[in-house]
């Protein structure tokens, strides 16, 4: 074997100590893993949902971390599509060995990340998905919002209880589990509390032009339409639904929740409703004090993927501390300073139970308690578009 | 009554998208006997063009002059000529003693190559297009209602069909590049500079596509690098239904996709849109396989 040239042999001293470097168990770290669309048409979702992340990492950092053990976050970027999601998720748990994942808001990209997760046996919260086949994967998949069922009949009781219509029509979006979803529960309550709905439409994430079904659903003149979708498209919804001289107000939910919607429909978007998981209005301090450090810090208000993504790493962190005092040699195993494969898969399982034992935890979109199929038991909040802003409006329980 | 009416506007000036897309692909065919799937992304970069364009004026949504605006589409059609004829220099000139299906191949690559350049260099999340100058509504006879920026759209389609159509039949380099369709090795013997021709061809077909793409861009006010694609695509079958390398063609079956895919989402489903609006060229190919206004050609053999 050729010995190496002695230009080579700085390189491969560096190499050699890089490895070592990797190699010490040094007080060891927890490693958490996040996927979530910082780029893609829903990007404004994952860059609040990261940026509520990391303020949550920040803080409990700061604070010592996990019995002193500090956290790390890996972050992938999905790009907002489903293939990418389940990509990002191998890479996190074969590659970066991380002890729990958070993410996706799509409720499509959670679906495509959740299966991997629970074969692994790595919990994963999803912060704000709310199709309900998402934490129906497995017992390893959690979330801390409420789920369509809910949402979609808080909307339709708002629109028959609060607005008093008695006609709506449905645009929805087929290439979307949550969207496809929403409009089926929204029908259903709608019409059970004695409304009619007079018309159902679809269209498909990526179109810029609505005016075939919205030319059809006016046509019936509804008092309002349930527009379930995602801002980029609902954007441009509101846009041409005025430009056909539609005059009643649009409803969604929380795929709405955005600036950039407010940007791309302008006017058009005025005086529309949507729900949502919370509120910047909310006068508790403890979301008063999130909404001002958040604005110090990314120079904008948190918006409700960013409280959902701050809310979800704080109860990560709360349910690591659990462990810690409960069971150091587990939290040994997750820093990877102790025990081998098997007993990190046991301390996984035991953050596992701990995350689902959750009763009453306050965060900032409200008390989170988790029943029996993983899911949040929340209140919701349904906010008005009033000049670009989203307004308070009411909070409906479940 | 009224509402097919309505639908039968929002099909044509849907339509006029695809004809303004189509006009680029035609031209090009008509020319060089060659398919530019990079069409549909000079399109989408003559839409960032103008983006950042309006950023650079200062230009806010609302009050801009209307000099302004043309100064916006004429700057993307400029910038979008200079673009295609480097993509002709450097992706398909090497390749003019090629086979055609070489080309073909190539076409698509340049075609992934400008939308992964665009996720890379504006960014995957799509952007809003400030409205230089508001969109007005207006009434047409019978109660239908549009704005006046589709109106604009379906005019441009119509001056750039008329203004292509006199440069191809009235003018010398039109002759030039009718002589070049007819038999480029005889072209070349007399005395015509193919190559020049050839580059001309380009950066007329880029500087259209983004006159397209600006257009499209002010009455559906949202871009993204990945926004020539289905356009690009639909457009494409626009100009076959049409009949390829016919202008008028290319026009008229722009407005007739428009119309189908309008009228089936309209009436039965946009699941359905694209699978009918299909079926509906493949039924128009069988019964006149050369396009609506195209002349079947005999192959020399």
């Amino acid at each position: 074997m050729r010995t190496l040239s002695r230009s080579r042999r700085p390189l491969a001293l560096l190499v050699l100590l890089v490895l070592a470097l990797s190699c010490a168990k040094k007080g060891g770290q927890l490693k958490i893993g996040e996927y979530g669309s910082l780029t893609g048409d829903k990007a404004t979702f994952g860059t609040s949902t990261h940026n509520g992340i990391q303020m949550a990492l920040d803080e409990a950092n700061a604070a010592g971390g996990v019995g002193g053990i500090p956290i790390a976050l890996v972050t992938e970027d999905d790009q907002g599509r489903p293939e990418e999601a389940a990509t990002a998720v191998n890479k996190l748990i074969v590659q970066d060995q991380v002890i729990a994942v958070l993410g996706e808001v799509a409720s499509s990209n959670s679906l495509a990340a959740a299966p991997i997760c629970q074969e692994a046996a790595v919990p994963m919260i999803t912060p704000s998905s709310t199709n309900p086949a998402v934490t129906e994967v497995g017992d390893y998949i959690f979330r801390i919002c409420f789920i369509d069922p809910f949402q979609g009949t808080v909307m339709a009781r708002f629109a028959r209880e609060s607005l008093r219509l008695s006609t709506v029509a449905v645009l929805r979006d087929v290439k979307s589990d949550y969207s496809v979803g929403l409009a089926g529960y929204f029908t259903q309550e709608f019409t059970r509390q004695g409304g009619t709905i007079t018309g159902d439409e679809s269209y498909q994430q990526g179109d810029v032009d609505f005016k075939a079904p919205l030319t059809a659903l006016i046509a019936r003149m509804p008092e309002a339409l349930y527009v379930p979708g995602y801002y980029t498209e609902v954007g441009l919804i509101a846009r041409q639904a005025r430009e056909l001289g539609y005059k009643g107000s649009l409803l969604g939910g929380d795929g709405w929740d955005s600036p950039k919607l407010t940007e791309i429909a302008g006017e058009a978007i005025g005086g529309s409703y949507l729900s949502n998981h919370y509120s910047t209005e909310d006068p508790n301090p403890v979301v008063q004090g999130f909404i001002s450090s958040y604005r110090t810090r990314f120079g904008e208000s948190p918006d409700a993927m960013a409280a959902l993504g701050y809310d979800a790493m704080r109860l990560l962190v709360h349910c690591l501390r659990e462990l810690a005092a409960a069971d150091p040699e587990a939290l040994a195993a997750l820093a990877g300073t102790g025990g081998d494969a098997a007993a990190r898969a046991a301390a996984r399982a035991r953050l596992r139970d701990l995350i689902a034992a959750t009763r009453g935890f306050s965060g900032v979109t409200g008390e989170i308690s988790l029943d029996a199929n993983r899911n949040a038991i929340k209140p919701a909040v349904v906010l008005e578009i009033r000049n670009g802003q989203f307004r308070f409006r009411e909070r409906i329980g479940s | 009554m009224q509402e097919l009416l309505q639908q039968l506007v929002n099909g044509i000036t849907w339509g006029s998208i695809y004809s303004l897309i189509a006009l680029g692909y035609t031209m090009v065919y008509g020319i060089l006997r060659f398919i530019n799937f990079a069409h549909g992304d000079v399109y989408m970069v003559g839409a960032y063009i103008a983006y950042y364009l309006v950023a650079a004026f200062g230009m806010s949504s609302g009050g801009a002059p209307p000099a302004a605006a043309l100064a916006v589409i004429l700057g993307a059609m400029a910038g979008a000529a200079l673009l295609g004829i480097i993509i002709e220099r450097l992706a398909y000139k090497p390749l003019r003693r090629q086979p055609r299906l070489t080309v073909l191949i190539t076409a698509i690559g340049v075609s992934l190559f400008l939308e992964n350049a665009g996720i890379l260099v504006f960014g995957a999340d799509p952007k809003f297009f400030p409205q230089i100058f508001a969109a007005r509504s207006v009434r047409l006879p019978g109660g239908a209602l549009t704005t006046s920026h589709q109106l604009l759209v379906l005019g441009g389609a119509l001056v750039l069909m008329v203004g292509l159509s006199l440069i191809v039949y009235r003018s010398p380099i039109g002759r030039a590049m009718r002589a070049l369709a007819y038999s480029r090795d005889v072209a070349s013997l007399m005395g015509i500079p193919t190559d020049r021709i050839i580059t001309f061809t380009f950066a007329l077909g880029s500087a259209l596509a983004a006159a397209a793409g600006v257009l499209v861009a002010l009455s559906t006010p949202r871009i993204d690098p990945l926004m020539g694609l289905m356009p690009g695509l639909k457009a494409f079958v626009a100009a076959v239904l049409g009949g390829i390398g016919n202008i008028p063609g290319a026009m008229l079956g722009g407005l007739v996709l428009g119309l189908a895919e309008t009228l089936v989402s309209g009436y039965v489903s946009s699941t359905y849109r694209d699978a009918i609006a299909f079926a509906l060229l493949i039924i128009i190919l069988l019964v006149r396989p050369a396009g609506l206004l195209g002349r079947a050609v005999t192959e020399k053999v």
